[in-house]
């Protein structure tokens, strides 16, 4: 298999796996106990917290556990949405967000009054920073814009924002799920207010995500129970998975130059192969500030969910934002968003590079990618014979 | 998600393309939608469908459905031809997930289009125009 969807998941890291396996036997105490094998999952806990702090830039006592970036996201958005609703009810987001932040966005609009800003975004899939700065007022309490986008890989101005918004008293929070093992994380120089992780992105097991909240951000926990995360996630502490995912986020971070290379170099030869030899192709997402593993396109004439049973045949695996991969009837928001018309959204296809690839595999997909959609577009009744 | 049917239709799709002399078209289904199907049927003199042929853009389960009833009403009356449903298509595919049923499975619709539209143009006069 050449296994081109690391913006989907990725393998876990054998050294990641290694580090995690003695806290499913050997090590299997409650962080909370206070005999010995309790006191080593508490400490292995605190190892992971000043990790994942060390690669941040942050404070031990600012990171939560989740179980994963959907979590993370929904509990930085409700948690201050929740909290600071005395100051206003203003939430400013962007139309091209995960799902786990317009769905609990919709969610504070429809069942608690928020008002929401969807920032418009340019045919490249960045944010109108104009629009931003239009959009504050006197209610605006929290902005929350990604860092890097998961379907075109565009990378988002988060530290510009955070200079547009220094000085007023608004909450920014960065979706950093997709741009996890890929750009630097420090949450100085971004200027962010909370961010969000997932191990699973960066060789990192499934289940587990980070949330970075910076000391002093007035915040209320979204579930009862435990004193866990000093009172900000109940729930028995996933020791293993957030051992998996502080060794996973210090591996990424400590070869972060080479691991970019890498990946940008396949993804390179991916974008110049395509475009070079399948006509009507357009590459979506900026060309230059795009995450390094991106190689997203669009097709005419014929359908994603059709590109991807043709690749999965030959061995490849890659994803679409088409509307028949998700079960959906509309095809990618990301896209829409850019402007891109539908007929022509339908039509897409995302490949992400990762660890394992290696650069035969990717002139392979380049050789067989267009006898695909040459096939697939002499069947379709779009196609301009 | 598929059956060996759907992939071995969408693999080797049987009668693909269209027919320059065709007595009828029928096309179903809107590319906003993902999913547009053409069918181009040949009727001989005893109203059996002598030639089928066509195209479509779409997901796996819209390019194997179209596939398989051109290869099931082949050789058909047209009435036998307007019996074939899109749920008769699915089965013979051995099924097709639930939520392709609705938005990838207008094969048969086509077909019905196409049959529709030779019997207009039959009993349209002769050089009545488009």
């Amino acid at each position: 298999m050449i296994y081109l969807d690391h913006a989907a998941t990725t393998a876990v890291h054998p050294q990641v796996l290694q580090a995690m396996l003695p806290y499913f036997s050997d090590r299997f105490g409650n962080a909370s106990s206070i005999y010995a094998i309790g006191r080593e999952s508490r400490q292995a806990l605190d190892r992971a917290r000043e990790t994942v702090a060390r690669v941040l830039g942050a404070r031990p006592n600012e990171i939560i556990f989740t179980s994963g970036g959907s979590e993370s996201d929904n509990l930085a958005l409700k948690g201050v949405a929740f909290a600071r609703r005395s100051k206003g009810n203003h939430i400013i987001t962007s139309g091209v967000e995960h799902h786990a932040i317009l769905h609990a966005c919709e969610y504070l609009e429809k069942w608690f009054g928020f008002r929401v800003t969807y920032l418009p975004v340019d045919r490249y899939g960045v944010v109108d920073l104009e629009a931003l700065t239009a959009a504050l007022d006197e209610q605006t309490i929290l902005v929350t814009v990604m860092a890097g986008n998961n379907e075109v890989g565009t990378l988002q101005p988060i530290a510009e924002i955070a200079r547009i918004l220094k000085g007023r008293d608004i909450i920014l929070h960065t979706d950093a799920v997709q741009a996890g093992g890929s750009v630097d994380l420090d949450v100085e120089k971004l200027g962010v207010d909370m961010l969000s992780l997932s191990a699973h992105k960066f060789y990192g097991p499934k289940g587990v995500g980070a949330l970075y909240v910076r000391r002093g951000t007035t915040f209320w926990p979204q579930q009862q129970g435990g004193s866990q995360e000093r009172n900000r996630r109940a729930g028995t502490e996933n020791v293993a998975g957030i051992v998996g995912l502080a060794t996973a986020l210090d591996l990424a971070y400590a070869n972060l130059a080479s691991n970019c290379a890498h990946a940008q170099a396949l993804r390179d030869i991916l974008v110049q192969g395509i475009l070079a030899s399948v006509p009507d192709t357009l590459l979506t997402g900026h060309p230059t500030r795009r995450l390094p593993n991106n190689a997203s396109f669009c097709f005419k004439y014929v359908e994603g969910e059709s590109i991807l049973l043709s690749l999965d045949m030959l061995g490849i695996a890659g994803s679409s934002g088409s509307a028949c991969t998700s079960a959906a009837i509309e095809p990618s928001h990301v896209l829409t968003a850019m402007g891109i018309p539908i007929e022509l959204a339908h039509g897409s296809l995302r490949l992400t590079t990762g660890l394992e690839n290696r650069e035969e595999d990717m002139r392979y997909v380049v050789d067989v990618l267009p006898g695909i959609i040459t096939k697939l577009r002499a069947m379709s009744p779009l196609t301009v014979h | 998600m598929y059956s060996e049917a759907v992939m071995d239709h969408f693999m080797n799709p049987r009668n693909v393309g269209s027919l320059a002399d065709a007595d009828g078209v029928g096309t179903e289904g809107n590319p906003v939608c993902g999913d547009v199907m053409k069918i181009y049927i040949k009727v001989d003199g005893e109203e059996r469908i002598e030639d089928i042929k066509f195209q479509t853009f779409g997901c796996g389960a819209a390019i194997a459905t179209s596939s398989m009833v051109t290869e099931m009403v082949k050789g058909l009356t047209l009435e036998e031809a307007m019996d074939v449903s899109n749920k008769k298509v699915a089965e013979a595919l051995g099924g097709l997930p639930a939520n392709k049923m609705h938005c990838s499975n207008l094969a048969a619709d086509a077909l019905h289009k196409a049959i529709e539209d030779y019997r207009a143009k039959k009993q349209a006069p002769q050089g009545a125009g488009q």
